[in-house]
């Protein structure tokens, strides 16, 4: 056990080696030099010289790199240039809308497809089924940030229930938790419908097994085999997508927070592309591809803890 | 045939025929901008309607499924060209630190928030249908070394590949000689999957407004103009949405159905 932790440990901090490097040399990758390109095509020479210091764009590549990460490593994420304030705070601000956010999405998710793969598994061929089936299909092909614009078009425009967008902030927890239901609602539907298809994919394997038999012929019912048995072990597939799926929920979560106005990383990312703050849209990418690789190391652990197979 | 087949391929076909014929003729010329136009009704001259700058909505559609499709296509050409050499090397290699390492960087690229990675691209290259499709292609090339590999690793202990080798062909014959052709239907399936994930990115960018740039159309586009627009005209932000769900829908059950149809020889390969 120890020594599986261990290995695991060591390919997540393989990882986050790697993607810094990654992003730090895109970043390098700007044509010409990243302080003139970020002050645009009036910028006096000294401002663009003090930008440049400021950026730490002095001195060799390695020591810049080791610089960016040891700062990243203490919380401090440089300053953004064009809020003048730490990119930590900007970071700190906008987390409290993107994490509940893809949280709630996630807790959708599952709330529908878990029901939804039970059923189509348990009626297999039926027209419970068949239902299913269909409007995954569908799930899968509808955009989320289109899905995101026929809810307002419903439930802003035509009935006027809510407001288009915005974010009340959490003062008003209530409120809140409005403003981030149609987004999350939109970003759920196309994730719950692939969970839906691998759940009942991996409920009609198990179901299929001696042991689901042999279950049934000690006199459990049909529901309690599927529930108590199939659903156990049809647990690590679904663990296994739930961990990627994540990953779309924080990615998914910038495009939808840009439909609905919230004031989340992915504005502040996009923000940063259009000012050219870059120090902001580095922070913000490694930050996610952080969460990314660190929810990926969970879901491994948890299904170490989920079937004792994987304990050696 | 079955439905999913057949309903896939009517949808495809649709779609590439729309694109293909947007490549040498649309009804309306759509760089001319009409305001006293704007965001007509259906009729006799615009069938669909048109935009909020008076443009024909039918012939936006048609140049938007274009810039879709080659997109996603030359996004998968890019995962083909550069995944499946590298998977077939990997599986030829198994065990060795060839394989080992080509499968250390696909788990490491799967990793990654592909479209956080291509938000970076464009962020730093410029936003441009050609980042767009460099941003969606790099990361098609694990999702095919993963298929190449695996559908050509059960191959290598086959007996025809051993007779290959008693003969003194070289693996990097035998992989484009044997094994190539026999994982061609896994790689097809793939992608059409590939292929409308494709064109959902390509949509998704260029909402945001890091794909494709004006004038070129896209569905994506199409959708964020519409979407400052949502009180006043809201009938503009339908038909670009359904437009991609059409496509993709029409993508994802033709791979299913190919998937069905084919499932049933690849398995006798393996036997």
């Amino acid at each position: 056990m120890a020594r599986a932790l261990l290995s695991r440990l060591l390919s997540m901090a393989a990882s986050l080696a790697v993607a810094s490097v990654v992003i730090f040399v895109m970043l390098q990758a700007v044509p010409g030099d990243p302080a003139a390109f970020m002050l645009g095509l009036n910028a006096q020479p000294d401002t663009v010289a003090a930008l440049r210091a400021e950026l730490g764009l002095e001195g060799a590549l390695p020591q810049r790199y080791l610089a960016w990460v040891g700062g990243m490593l203490q919380g401090d994420f440089g300053t953004s240039y064009t809020y003048r304030v730490p990119v930590a705070d900007l970071i700190a601000d906008r987390i409290v809308v993107s994490g509940p956010l893809a949280l709630y999405a996630l807790a959708l998710t599952i709330l529908i497809a878990i029901p939804a793969g039970l059923i189509a598994a348990s009626k297999r061929g039926s027209a419970a089924d068949w239902g299913v089936m269909g409007a995954t299909q569908i799930g899968l092909a509808v955009p989320n940030f289109w899905f995101a614009m026929l809810l307002v078009l419903v439930f802003a425009v035509q009935l006027g229930w809510v407001s288009a967008g915005g974010f009340p902030g959490w003062s008003d927890p209530l409120a809140a938790i409005g403003a981030l239901t149609l987004p999350a609602i939109a970003l759920a539907l196309p994730q719950a419908s692939i969970l839906a298809r691998v759940l009942r994919g991996a409920l009609i394997e198990n179901l299929g097994q001696d042991y689901i038999r042999t279950a049934r012929a000690k006199g459990l019912s049909h529901r309690a085999t599927t529930i108590r048995h199939a659903l156990r072990n049809a647990t690590i597939p679904v663990l296994t997508i739930l961990g990627l799926q994540f990953s779309f929920l924080l990615a998914g979560a910038i495009i939808i927070e840009n439909v609905f106005f919230l004031p989340g990383l992915g504005r502040l990312i996009f923000q940063g592309i259009t000012a050219r703050d870059l120090i902001v849209v580095q922070s913000v990418a490694m930050l996610l591809v952080f969460a990314v690789i660190a929810v990926t190391f969970l879901v491994d652990l948890a299904y170490t803890l989920a079937d004792p197979r994987l304990r050696r | 045939m079955r439905p999913a087949l057949l309903i896939g391929s009517v949808f495809t076909a649709l779609f590439a025929s729309a694109a293909l014929l947007g490549l040498v003729w649309v009804p309306h010329d759509t760089t001319v901008l009409d305001i006293s136009q704007r965001a007509l009704p259906p009729s006799a001259t615009h069938l669909l309607g048109t935009d909020h700058f008076g443009r024909d909505l039918l012939s936006m559609l048609m140049e938007g499924a274009l810039t879709s499709l080659a997109v996603a296509l030359i996004a998968v050409g890019i995962g083909i060209a550069a995944g499946v050499p590298l998977g077939l090397w990997a599986a030829s290699h198994k065990g060795g630190w060839i394989d080992e390492i080509l499968m250390r960087t696909n788990d490491l690229i799967f990793a990654f928030p592909s479209l956080v990675i291509a938000i970076l691209i464009t962020a730093v290259f410029g936003p441009s249908a050609v980042n767009a499709i460099l941003a969606i292609g790099i990361f098609n090339i694990p999702v095919f070394a993963r298929v190449a590999r695996g559908g050509a690793l059960p191959l290598w202990t086959l007996d025809f590949v051993a007779a290959a080798r008693v003969a003194g062909k070289s693996k990097l014959l035998i992989s484009a000689q044997h094994i190539l052709p026999n994982i061609a239907p896994l790689l097809i399936v793939q992608a059409t999957i590939q292929f409308s994930l494709g064109i959902l990115a390509e949509a998704a960018l260029s909402y945001v407004g890091l794909g494709a740039q004006p004038p070129t159309s896209s569905w994506g586009r199409m959708l964020a103009d519409a979407q400052t627009m949502i009180y006043t005209e809201p009938q503009l932000a339908i038909l670009p949405g359904l437009a991609i769900v059409l496509a993709v829908l029409g993508l994802n059950l033709l791979g299913d159905g190919l998937r069905d149809r084919l499932d049933p020889k690849l398995r006798r390969v393996r036997a």
